[in-house]
């Protein structure tokens, strides 16, 4: 049978259009204890600065209706780890890693960028200027158009593989920092961060999450990232990879739809362990029964 | 192995006041090990509520293929749980976690099991793995009131059984310490579980014994992937409770 899933993007060679997104899936390891990695379409690895973060105090996830708030805070082992231990582990399976790529300051995601980018099993970058939830180095270099499209570009200027930059949805127009973004060489964008949000204890009154705000994931946001994928997917001459939400196989038909090429999923790894093979699975029956003959007849439908 | 499996309740009983006892059949009972493990429970196929609910292992019967957890039907989750009934599904990931090593407690030592609460459960079947291993045990068990108390008889049965509630409705009056400090029992090994205050109690209350503790925290995946159950450790670095732990050797966590 012909491969009715794959796609091609800008350094990605996907056998299927369906990958964890980062935060959700750690380096892989622990997921690998329940199915084999290669099934997926690529990985997004865990945000990876250049020193070792602890993160933020616990508690740091919190439930909310058909969701869940976090504040973790970019917590990893640091560049050197990533690249002697978890990149090299995963190499044993056949999937691309779009490396996500975090930083206080320029230099600090340049310096990560140009290194992370040669790893062999690297195929793109995924630059963060939207994590919500650490006080600098995220999410104010994706607020403003002219300092994303700078940023952009010095990461473009080091990095050996495609950039893809993810965007905040915790801004005024998310178009004109798609828009700057591309400007600033983007070979595709990632779609959509966490919304910043905030839940009080029943009790106390004060807020469950230590950090006081987290980033709202989860089936909730869904509706916020399908309108973003679609108003910046007609703005845009770069593709995205799209996520917020993404629960089972419709949710990934309605991203293509939205015109998104390709489709992350995030909370749903923690309540459904299995739900990115099982989405993998079940999408042929579902493009039957649209009647598409290739997944790719999907996107951008919305607009057509 | 981690298996995720929709098994079939065989029985949903209240056993005390909000506590219910569920018992559990399927294949994945088969990978259940060590005591002190844990399953992360899934209550509806649908995101309300959105995530699982660890919940540890209480009894496991490799033979039936059931086991069963013993739970505090408090929040949303769990009180959607409580309503299952006998041939309903739950969908059940696990088990989780490493577990108290019995290992550590020779035939004819002597080991005290102490729990407070909800933490009581995964006490049952380590101190049933214990005495069919040769080790005596005591168990010393801590509730809020006489009606939060659950499982007195059953580990009455396995060795001497001391209750304490904070209100001294039933048993001893107090902390689980003060009756500690009171019989002073002879012991090789201690393994607890319970509320972060007791665990720490405990840990100062006898500073040259062997202890193993169980640790409860939020959690997300339940197997290590999204950071959310990290505790700092005593040497400046950090765990995740729900892969490195739940149970961790007395003084590796930061109290």
């Amino acid at each position: 049978m012909s491969n009715r899933l794959n796609i091609e993007l800008p350094g990605l060679s996907l056998k299927n259009p369906i990958m964890p997104a980062s935060g959700c899936f750690g380096f892989g390891q622990e997921y690998a204890q329940l199915y084999d990695l290669s099934k997926l379409g690529a990985i997004m690895i865990k945000a990876t600065t250049l020193e070792t973060r602890r993160g933020n105090p616990t508690p740091r996830v919190a439930e909310t209706s058909a969701g869940m708030l976090n504040a973790i805070g970019l917590q990893n082992p640091g560049l050197e780890h990533v690249l002697e231990h978890e990149l090299p582990w995963l190499e044993k399976y056949d999937v691309p890693i779009i490396a996500n790529v975090a930083g206080t300051e320029t230099e600090d995601y340049v310096e990560v960028a140009k290194r992370i980018s040669q790893a062999p099993n690297v195929h793109a970058l995924e630059l963060n200027i939207s994590c919500p939830n650490v006080k600098c180095g995220g999410i104010q270099f994706g607020t403003d158009p002219q300092t994303a499209k700078e940023l952009t570009a010095a990461v473009k200027a080091v990095s050996s593989v495609p950039v893809y930059v993810k965007l905040s949805p915790n801004v005024t127009s998310v178009v004109d920092i798609a828009k700057a973004v591309e400007a600033g060489g983007a070979d595709g964008i990632t779609m959509i961060n966490t919304l910043v949000g905030m839940r009080l204890h029943e009790k106390t009154g004060k807020p469950v999450i230590a950090n006081g705000t987290g980033g709202l994931s989860g089936p909730a946001v869904k509706p916020v990232a399908i309108r973003m994928v679609y108003e910046v997917s007609q703005a845009v001459n770069i593709p995205i990879i799209g996520m917020g939400g993404v629960a089972d196989a419709q949710d990934v038909i309605d991203f293509l739809s939205a015109g998104a090429s390709a489709v992350a999923v995030g909370t749903a790894n923690f309540v459904d362990h299995f739900v990115c093979p099982n989405i993998i699975e079940q999408l042929p029956a579902k493009l039957d029964e649209l009647g598409y003959a290739h997944i790719s007849e999907v996107i951008g439908r919305s607009h057509r | 192995m981690i298996q995720q499996e929709r098994m079939k309740v065989v029985r949903q009983k209240q056993i005390a006041d909000d506590i219910f006892e569920l018992t559990l059949i399927g294949q994945l009972t088969l990978e259940m090990k060590e005591p002190g493990q844990f399953v992360h429970i899934r209550v509806e196929d649908h995101y309300e509520p959105s995530l699982r609910r660890p919940i540890s292992i209480a009894e496991i019967d490799h033979d039936a293929m059931q086991f069963k957890m013993i739970y505090r039907a408090g929040g949303k989750g769990t009180k959607i749980l409580s309503t299952k009934k006998a041939g309903d599904e739950v969908d059940v990931l696990g088990p989780l976690g490493n577990g108290f090593p019995i290992e550590e407690a020779a035939p004819g030592d002597t080991a005290l099991l102490v729990g407070g609460g909800i933490g009581v459960p995964p006490l049952y079947e380590l101190s049933k793995r214990l005495n069919e291993r040769g080790v005596k045990t005591i168990h010393v068990l801590g509730f809020q009131s006489a009606a939060n108390v659950f499982y007195e008889q059953q580990f009455q049965a396995l060795g001497d059984t001391y209750i304490v509630t904070a209100d001294g409705t039933q048993g001893t009056k107090g902390f689980v310490t003060d009756l500690l400090a009171e019989v002073k029992p002879e012991f090789d090994v201690f393994y607890s579980c319970g509320p972060l205050p007791m665990l720490s109690a405990l840990e100062k209350f006898y500073p040259e014994k062997k202890g193993f503790l169980s640790f409860e925290e939020r959690m997300g995946c339940g197997i290590g992937a999204c950071y959310a159950c990290i505790c700092d450790t005593t040497d400046g670095d950090y765990k995740k409770v729900c892969s490195d732990g739940p149970v961790f050797p007395k003084g590796v966590v930061a109290l």
